[in-house]
């Protein structure tokens, strides 16, 4: 996946929707570098200081962008998604919750080897600093401060929370990578660990997981070869087995996605797992140094 | 959402895969009128879970006395906490072998898998014994897949019949957005016919709305009064067994705040969402999280993203005026629109939120604990 840096180039589509609106604003305040919109029935007209396009490929032969977001109701997802990707957008951030799964898995059919999927369900990326995508209240500076911690969240509202306690601990973030909580999304932990590794401006990665699937497995398996310090909390351990706890991906079945087989993953990998999120300081200070 | 067995079996025969004959019965009378149809028959429990025969929810019967026998043996079970209140009375079939098969959403591939084994029934498949396809969505799955996949297989005359339905069960796992359908066991009978003994249909939650006349025939999960409220409202509320009651917003940050209850020694007592544009629901959920018997204290925890933290506090407090709890409440306020959700509440609470969420939990755990031990646990 790739960190949307200031010079990354963003298309939104859905832009003259409420959600769409509001959100493309802040991301303009911010320093988003949005280059167009796409709503086929006001194409040609302009929207937050930017032209509507019909689609992503009409879009993109304007603007060339590198990024799209969907601001899309779930059954308008598919094909909006399908449009970007013959578009060529390099990265596609789906927010959208409850897409039919079937649809979901299309998309991830179609997508091909230059286009990177993020989400559904994610609240979006912040680049501290640079530029954020989605729903993130980026432009907090209780919530988001510039420093060297990269954050992965399956979830917006614990996402915003941990970061919220990195920066009151006196630390801050370089890019906060929000994945989904669906059960089936396009970059996974271990893909988004992968990129902070990579990254020149992170000297360590919080993850914040969730019981459900196998992608914190997979991520240890990666942490247990990285040189940076990774700390990372799971929600869900009082959760019951065989409940969807709000996210449709957070479930236990039997004994697949628990807790504990997260946290064994995650500590013979070398990573700190903690208890509550407000450890997150202390655990910090303890693997960089304060 | 779950379908019973009398419920997934009709996709079958839709779609010309061969199932036994049947009648679904309600009473013991019924299901001996049902073998007086049928013959020999097996009676089976319908419950949405799977394992019914080790609970004793499958008998078999030579004589309507005896299907009358076993449905009111039947009938008096509880299945993984179901009730049984239908049974299905089917034709015995002349079994030679057993098969599984099945289609299903794979997380690990992204993609639809179909998956076939030579050892079908109740006993643990030996992992080398499954065959498993990855389709290509955009594809499909057709007859030359389907041979492709059951190559090197034994499955005597059986094996174009065998293809036939699996490329039948996929365009039924297509058309119906099924997140898994399973045939177990998928049977080979005396006259080399392929037929499906069982079914198991389970439709993705997301696609309902594609489809609601196949969804009423669906068993919802089996809700509490206060569950099915919340789902009445459009609130993801789940009851659990603590006294520490949990109001927050974002499935995360509400998991969590569970977490955090029980890592301070209190146990929770809900879970309970009001997310983005669920605040104006704020009344509703707090009604449900305070009518949990035994609730002794709250937690609220707001952390705003695209929820607005002042909006979501301000629907809270009009409910909390109308509503006046007499319970200790405790709340942790962060991210967008904190500042202003803090004034409000010391204005019109007089209250003051505490330094984070896990001080928060603690309070209202340890609150809890002071109200037991005063009897207050009403």
């Amino acid at each position: 996946m790739i960190i949307v840096r200031r010079q990354h180039r963003v298309l939104i589509q859905g832009i003259t929707g409420k959600q769409g609106t509001f959100w493309t604003e802040r991301m303009q305040e911010y320093g988003t570098n949005v280059v167009g919109g796409v709503n086929p029935k006001k194409a040609g007209t302009t929207h937050c200081g930017v032209p509507v396009y019909a689609s992503a490929v009409e879009a993109m032969k304007e603007t060339s962008f590198d990024v799209s977001v969907l601001f899309i109701p779930p059954l308008g997802v598919k094909d909006a998604a399908l449009d970007a990707i013959e578009a060529g957008a390099r990265n596609i951030c789906i927010l959208t919750e409850h897409i039919p799964v079937q649809d979901v898995m299309y998309i991830m059919a179609a997508q091909g080897a230059e286009t990177d999927i993020t989400g559904p369900n994610t609240a979006g990326s912040v680049t501290v600093g640079e530029s954020f995508m989605g729903f993130m209240p980026a432009f907090n500076e209780r919530i988001f401060n510039h420093g060297t911690v990269g954050v992965i969240s399956r979830s917006g509202s614990l996402g915003t929370l941990m970061c919220q306690n990195i920066v009151s601990a006196g630390f801050g973030q370089s890019a906060f990578l929000g994945i989904g909580g669906d059960p089936i999304i396009g970059t996974t932990t271990r893909e988004a660990l992968e990129a902070l590794d990579n990254d020149q401006g992170t000297e360590a990665v919080v993850i914040v997981g969730e019981i459900g699937g196998a992608m914190e497995e997979e991520a240890a398996e990666y942490a247990a070869g990285m040189d940076k310090p990774v700390i990372a909390f799971i929600a869900g351990g009082a959760a019951p087995v065989g409940k969807k706890m709000g996210h449709a991906g957070a479930i236990v079945v039997g004994n697949r996605g628990t807790y504990e087989s997260k946290q064994k993953a995650l500590q013979a990998a070398g990573v700190t797992v903690l208890a509550t999120p407000s450890d997150v300081g202390g655990a910090l200070k303890e693997r960089l140094g304060s | 959402m779950n379908f019973e067995e009398h419920a997934a079996k009709p996709l079958l025969t839709a779609a010309g895969i061969a199932v036994p004959e049947s009648r679904l019965a309600r009473t013991a009378d019924g299901a001996a009128k049902a073998a007086q149809d049928l013959g020999a028959v097996v009676v089976k429990a319908q419950v949405p879970a799977g394992k019914r025969g080790k609970a004793g929810g499958i008998k078999t019967a030579d004589s309507p006395e005896e299907a009358k026998a076993a449905a009111e043996k039947i009938l008096r079970l509880e299945i993984a906490g179901h009730a049984v209140e239908k049974i299905l009375v089917e034709g015995r079939s002349d079994i030679k072998r057993e098969f599984y098969a099945a289609v299903l959403n794979d997380p690990a591939t992204k993609g639809p898998l179909v998956m076939f084994s030579t050892e079908g029934g109740v006993a643990e498949k030996k992992p080398n014994s499954i065959q498993q396809a990855k389709v290509d969505i955009r594809q499909g799955f057709g007859p030359q897949d389907a041979q492709e996949m059951l190559e090197g297989l034994d499955l005597g005359g059986a094996r174009d019949g065998i293809a036939d339905v699996l490329v039948k069960l996929y365009a039924i796992y297509r058309e119906n957005d099924a997140e898994l359908l399973e045939i177990n066991p998928l049977v080979v009978t005396g006259s080399s016919g392929v037929v499906a003994l069982d079914c198991k249909f389970v439709i993705d939650d997301s696609a309902i709305k594609l489809h609601q006349e196949l969804a009423a025939t669906g068993t919802p999960d089996k809700l509490t009064e206060l569950e099915a409220r919340g789902e009445e409202a459009g609130i993801k509320y789940i009851e659990l067994d603590g006294d520490v009651g949990v109001l927050a917003n974002g499935a995360g940050l509400t998991m969590t705040t569970m977490d955090v209850i029980r890592h301070h020694g209190g146990r929770p007592a809900n879970f309970c969402e009001i997310g983005g544009e669920a605040y104006t629901k704020a009344r509703t959920a707090l009604e449900m999280v305070l009518d949990k018997p035994g609730v002794r204290s709250l937690v609220v925890n707001f952390c705003g993203a695209f929820a607005r933290c002042e909006v979501m506090m301000d629907g809270l407090l009009n409910a909390w005026d109308e509503i006046s709890p007499d319970l200790p409440v405790f709340f942790s306020v962060a991210g967008t629109g904190d500042e202003e959700a803090i004034k409000m509440l010391k204005d019109r609470l007089g209250a003051d939120p505490l330094s984070d969420m896990d001080a928060a939990c603690k309070a209202a755990v340890d609150a809890a604990q002071e109200e037991k031990k005063g009897g207050n646990g009403g």
